[in-house]
């Protein structure tokens, strides 16, 4: 079967359930092909040139709410990943920002956005990947917080990560919020500097999925099965920090990343240098693949994107809701994942951003432990008609 | 009479680009605009206010022009890709061929199909020519290593040029690899010696 992906360092699983060989494993060949871009992925995925898909978690919720693509349903199996962003400012809104005493921390959101405030001279302009990811959900949930409002305040637009340093460098944007590890190698070519990691504005935001089109899930059981088992093997395999420099090593090679391992190391690790300088900072998490049940496709995580999409494209959040929560495939991830292993929370819904420590929840056996996820500001988002 | 249309050709190669251009000015009168990708993309795009953009897939920049089909503001028009409500032949043809189209909304059918059809069939052989040039380059670059590698056991063992081709070519089978990947790993060996 045929898999497409975007060469990023959270394109992991994909990659090493292929080349450690638990596709294999599974019965399962997999065929991986690079996508030049997301709208260009979603499409091959929609019109049925490839079977499964590493997409920007909101995007499947996005086609589930009509916008963009085709009107093909495309289910989520599982995450991929949690956070792995990096919100980084030019060279010359770096200088304002140290003249004014900031400190470049790397962690307090709620301190780098003042300042950040406070230097900007008009709408601060900051380039995403694409209109509905993470990286826009993030910055919009950062920004509003503060009480900053688009347009007057700031301004998204969509460059594609490749292009990040060139269009930073010159003057296109202000800032950016990138995926690993095109945010180190906009420090590496001295276009700007790295001001937070993405989990500061939330500790365990979803990144990446593993999607599908139902159609495809519904006819081929057998496949769904053996590549979610295949996928959900790999996460475990990148948990262990004794894997990540073979994992650098392998996403480096020029059919995946083409890019030189150590920068890669870096996003694995949580051990970035932040500024041309060479100033390094450690962040715990910095992008996780499988502890505290990762993987598992939450029904109140894209019931949330879902309130914040319909809210700014002017959609009825009661039709959007359920339509991004009916995506989400716990069912298949019961059924397929339950004698490996996998964590296997009771429940579809949880209270979003509610947890300030690590927390014991009702499992289908036992309980499972879920890792500390809040937003900086300590906003929850309650699931409605939870089900 | 309609009136012109206005088309947007994204493309940085400038030969590529003109082979189009030329192609769609044999279809009808249009006014063309042909940019390169740059960071500025939708915003030269939406200063020159197109009625259709053409876009190579294979392009990163494709990610760009996703955020002028949510264009809401009362300025902006709003625009879908063409593949939207084209029949599924015709966008399935779009797709091989690597191209996608955005085309303003209201735009009549019977007037976006004749450029859609030069488009298709103008990238196909853009498409091609691309893969051609890949494969020779290859091919040529293969055969460069293959020259020094024989031209390096011809010195190192007195071999003439067609033992030392034929122990390069057993090697490879014996381990079951390319002739092309064996010569380049003796040139890098004897590099690393020398």
């Amino acid at each position: 079967m045929k898999a497409g992906y975007i060469p990023l360092v959270d394109a992991a699983p994909l990659i090493i359930a292929r080349e450690i060989g638990f596709a294999e494993e599974e019965g399962l060949a997999l065929n991986l092909q690079a996508a030049p871009s997301w709208a260009q992925l979603r499409d091959q995925l929609m019109m049925g040139q490839i079977e499964a898909a590493h997409l920007l978690f909101p995007m499947p919720i996005a086609a589930a709410l009509g916008l963009g693509g085709f009107n093909t349903r495309i289910d989520i199996l599982q995450v991929l990943s949690l956070n792995g962003n990096s919100i980084g400012v030019s060279r010359e809104l770096a200088q304002r920002l140290r003249a004014q005493g900031f400190g470049f921390d790397f962690a307090d959101a709620r301190a780098a956005g003042e300042a950040l405030k406070a230097a900007r001279s008009g709408p601060l302009r900051v380039g995403v990947p694409f209109p509905f990811s993470m990286h826009a959900e993030l910055l919009h949930h950062w920004f509003g917080a503060l009480g900053m409002t688009a347009p007057d305040d700031f301004e998204m637009r969509t460059v594609p990560p490749p292009l990040m340093a060139e269009a930073l460098g010159a003057g296109e944007i202000d800032a950016f919020c990138v995926g690993a590890p095109w945010g180190s190698i906009a420090v590496e070519l001295g276009a700007g500097e790295l001001l937070l990691p993405g989990n500061a504005i939330r500790t365990n935001a979803p990144e990446k999925v593993l999607a599908v089109r139902h159609d495809w899930a519904e006819a081929e059981p057998r496949l769904t099965r053996r590549l979610m088992r295949a996928v959900w093997q790999a996460t475990r395999w990148l948990n262990s920090e004794s894997n990540l420099l073979t994992a650098a090593e392998i996403l480096s090679r020029p059919k995946y990343l083409d890019l030189p391992a150590e920068l890669i190391e870096r996003s694995l690790t949580g051990d970035l240098v932040i500024s041309p300088r060479g100033e390094m900072r450690h962040t715990p998490n910095y992008m996780t693949f499988h502890a505290g049940a990762a993987s598992y496709p939450w029904a109140s995580q894209a019931a949330l994107v879902a309130a914040k999409l319909a809210a700014r494209m002017g959609l009825a959040p009661e039709k959007a809701i359920p339509a991004a929560r009916a995506i989400c495939r716990t069912d298949l991830y019961a059924t397929n994942l339950a004698d490996l292993g996998a964590d296997l929370p009771a429940t579809r819904d949880k209270h979003e951003g509610a947890l300030s420590a690590p927390t014991q929840v009702d499992a289908a056996q036992g309980r499972v432990i879920l890792p500390a996820d809040s937003f900086f500001d300590g906003w929850i988002f309650d699931p409605p008609s939870a089900s | 009479m309609p009136e012109t249309l206005s088309i947007i050709v994204v493309e940085t190669d400038p030969e590529r680009a003109g082979l189009i251009t030329d192609s769609l000015k044999d279809t009808g009168l249009y006014k063309i605009t042909v940019i390169p990708e740059t960071t500025g993309l939708a915003r030269r795009i939406a200063e020159i206010n197109p009625d259709i953009v053409l876009i190579d897939m294979a392009s990163p920049s494709r990610d760009m022009l996703e955020e002028l089909t949510l264009a809401s503001g009362p300025l902006e028009r709003p625009v879908a890709m063409f593949v939207d409500r084209a029949d599924s032949s015709a966008t399935k043809a779009a797709i091989d061929a690597g191209v996608s189209a955005y085309v303003v909304d209201g735009l009549r059918a019977d007037r976006i199909k004749p450029i859609m059809d030069a488009a298709i069939a103008r990238f196909h052989m853009v498409q091609r020519m691309r893969t051609e040039l890949l494969t020779t380059k290859r091919a040529l670059e293969e055969r460069k290593v293959i020259d020094r590698a024989k031209g390096l056991l011809m010195k190192a063992r007195g071999l003439d040029e067609d033992a030392a081709y034929a122990l390069l070519r057993k090697t490879a089978m014996d381990q079951g690899k390319k002739v092309a990947d064996v010569a380049a790993a003796l040139v890098t060996a004897a590099g690393l010696l020398s």
